[in-house]
């Protein structure tokens, strides 16, 4: 009798096992089906700017071709989606980076827009977040509540705003009506202030009793404790206005002036053999930055669960 | 001389005894308290102003003009221009077309990326290299990767060869109806790694020592599943939703890049209807629309929060 129910056992022990391994092994496989799918875009940009211009427009000339609108004249057969090119070829590189400076132009542009908006941000944020950590009172609540708010609010909202304010300053069509409203945006104080509060207070009150001052509490123990969350904070701040679109729209009319987010959109049929190559371009830094970073990534998403902290 | 004069004093309090001392060390500390408190208003400052300039003072603004007939005139209009905009048929589609996709996008987003999300959780092997995997379009710019999204849903791209080889029949993708799946699987695409994120602490935060008593009891996965996990869970489910609910308003950016500024009209959304209106210079229409919209998200706000405060407690007990 024991020694039945010891091999019954056993054997569900097994049942279980071999279920395990079944279902280990089928997640394996949808993970790896999802990965496939999501770096299919990145990867087939990639190594799409290796092919000729020739190769391209003979591959997807009539994608971008303004005239045809569909497949119905005779000239359009398909579309053929390659992965690896027939010959591996810099030449698009080539013309990007030497030959037509209006590319990099618009990446300078972007470059131009981007990092002031990240140092600032960070820089007004990073008070911020220690004023709103420090002597905390209802005022402050209320205060903090309000940035949550606009946080969340999006561009249709908050641009009619800041179109005004520019409008005012006169500052529309300027890159100051992007640098501005980027510099001030709450995102980064709500994710400071809710790391900053982290910090047991009994530090800054050792620091106090001591005889620090608030702006050495600030600079030599907030700030060094928040390093991996400044990290985080810059990161989301980076991707996310090297990927604006919505606000060079509207607040800057001179496409001369636009970041190559935008401008990559406008690409026409005849270089869009070079669009793959400056897309390629336009990826690198989010992705060095992402490579070195990511867990930095990961823990500033992780913040942002949880609005209230 | 003046120093000197102090001390003495000091002294002198000291002496009277140790109440009067301590007394005067409360003092000196509410003193720098309140030197303090102002000093953390003062850090406080650059972001504030900086935010009602650009942010909140604009915005009463925005109100006065939604409720006058024109920036000249200035005359009280009360709720006209909001029934201008709301009798606009092109911000009826605008918002018509944006509350579909949300309806169809937000569940698809939560689903699956708790789906990813509980696969990374248990311990596949190459864990973190999925991870990687599923986080690189959150990293990459929508305009890099376009034009990848206009070769495989062109007329005669790679969508349409597969579903030719599967019977199917050839479909217009981006100038038809369904030009709002290719959206939804870009937006998925693009926030479904953000999700997994947030589902993924939530899922390393759920105490082990339940689950390995539920397993010593023998409970059955989707037991586990619905009774343990979907209730540590439910607090970040609730904010995922709304957070991919937010997100799908600004779905604009993908549709912009793809189609331009008029798209097919199934996927004209509401930030194109402010695009346009901008392009008009139609304050008056733009501020009640802006309006509206805030109030939508402030309502959607409101029961993050209340949601939040509710569930927060629950799982706390």
């Amino acid at each position: 009798m024991k020694k039945e129910t010891q091999r019954t056992g056993n054997r569900n022990a097994g049942r279980r096992r071999r279920r395990h391994a079944i279902r280990m092994v089928a997640a394996t496989l949808v993970a790896a089906g999802f990965a496939v799918l999501f770096l299919m875009p990145i990867v087939l940009t990639i190594t799409n700017s290796f092919m000729s211009a020739s190769e391209i427009s003979a591959n997807y000339g009539q994608v971008f071709s303004t005239t045809d609108s569909g497949g119905k004249t005779f000239i359009a057969e398909r579309v053929n989606l390659k992965f690896i090119p027939d010959m591996v070829s810099f030449s698009q590189y080539w013309t990007v980076l030497l030959k037509s400076p209006d590319y990099l132009f618009k990446f300078w542009n972007s470059v131009i827009l981007v990092v002031p908006i990240v140092v600032f941000q960070l820089l007004v944020a990073a008070g911020a977040a220690y004023g709103f950590t420090r002597y905390r009172g209802r005022l402050k609540e209320m205060i903090f509540f309000l940035y949550i708010i606009l946080m969340l609010m999006p561009y249709q909202v908050t641009l009619v705003p800041n179109y005004l304010v520019s409008d005012w300053l006169n500052i529309l069509d300027t890159r100051w009506a992007i640098w501005l409203p980027g510099v001030f945006s709450p995102f980064a104080v709500f994710l400071l202030t809710k790391y900053m509060r982290r910090i047991p207070t009994g530090v800054i009150e050792a620091a106090q009793i001591d005889g620090a001052g608030e702006w050495q509490i600030f600079r030599c123990i907030c700030m060094p404790l928040c390093k991996g969350a400044i990290c985080s904070v810059a990161i989301l701040i980076f991707i996310d206005y090297w990927n604006m679109v919505e606000q060079p729209l509207i607040l800057m009319g001179d496409a001369d002036m636009h970041p190559l987010s935008v401008f990559l959109s406008k690409i026409n049929e005849g270089e869009v053999g070079l669009a793959f190559a400056v897309a390629t371009i336009y990826m690198v830094p989010p992705l060095l930055v992402f490579l070195y970073g990511e867990d930095y990534l990961v823990e500033g998403i992780t913040y942002q669960g949880g609005i209230k902290g | 001389m003046n120093i000197l004069k102090k001390e003495t004093a000091s002294k002198e309090l000291i002496k009277r005894g140790r109440i009067k001392k301590e007394k005067r060390t409360h003092q000196a500390a509410a003193g720098r308290d309140k030197r303090g408190k102002a000093a953390s208003w003062g850090f406080l400052s650059p972001s504030l102003l900086g935010v009602l300039l650009f942010f909140v003072l604009p915005f009463f603004v925005v109100i006065f003009y939604s409720v006058v007939d024109n920036p000249i005139n200035n005359e009280f209009v009360f709720f006209d221009n909001f029934i201008r905009v709301f009798n606009n048929a092109a911000f009826r589609q605008a918002a018509y077309n944006t509350f579909r996709f949300s309806i169809v996008a937000v569940p698809l987003a939560v689903v699956l990326s708790l789906l990813l999300a509980m696969m990374l959780d248990s311990r596949i092997p190459f864990g973190s290299q999925f991870r990687t995997c599923f986080l690189s379009p959150m990293m990459v710019p929508i305009a890099s990767v376009i034009l990848i999204w206009q070769v495989l849903f062109h007329y005669n791209g790679l969508a349409n060869e597969i579903l030719q080889s599967f019977g199917g029949g050839k479909i217009d993708w981006l100038k038809s109806e369904h030009a709002q799946v290719v959206v939804v699987l870009l937006f998925l695409w693009k926030n479904l790694g953000y999700n997994m994120i947030l589902f993924m602490a939530a899922l390393s935060s759920i105490p082990k020592d339940i689950l390995d008593v539920a397993v010593l009891e023998s409970a059955k996965p989707y037991q586990i599943f619905w009774h343990i996990k979907i209730r540590y869970l439910s607090s970040t489910i609730l904010f995922v939703t709304i957070m991919s609910l937010i997100n799908s308003f600004k779905v604009f950016r993908e549709i912009y890049l793809l189609t331009g500024n008029y798209p097919y009209d199934t996927i004209y959304m509401l930030q194109h209807f402010m695009n346009n209106t901008f392009a008009q210079l139609d304050y008056q229409r733009l501020s009640a629309a802006a309006i509206m919209m805030s109030i939508v998200m402030v309502i959607i706000i409101g029961i993050l929060f209340l949601t939040e405060s509710y569930f927060g407690k629950d799982v706390e007990e």
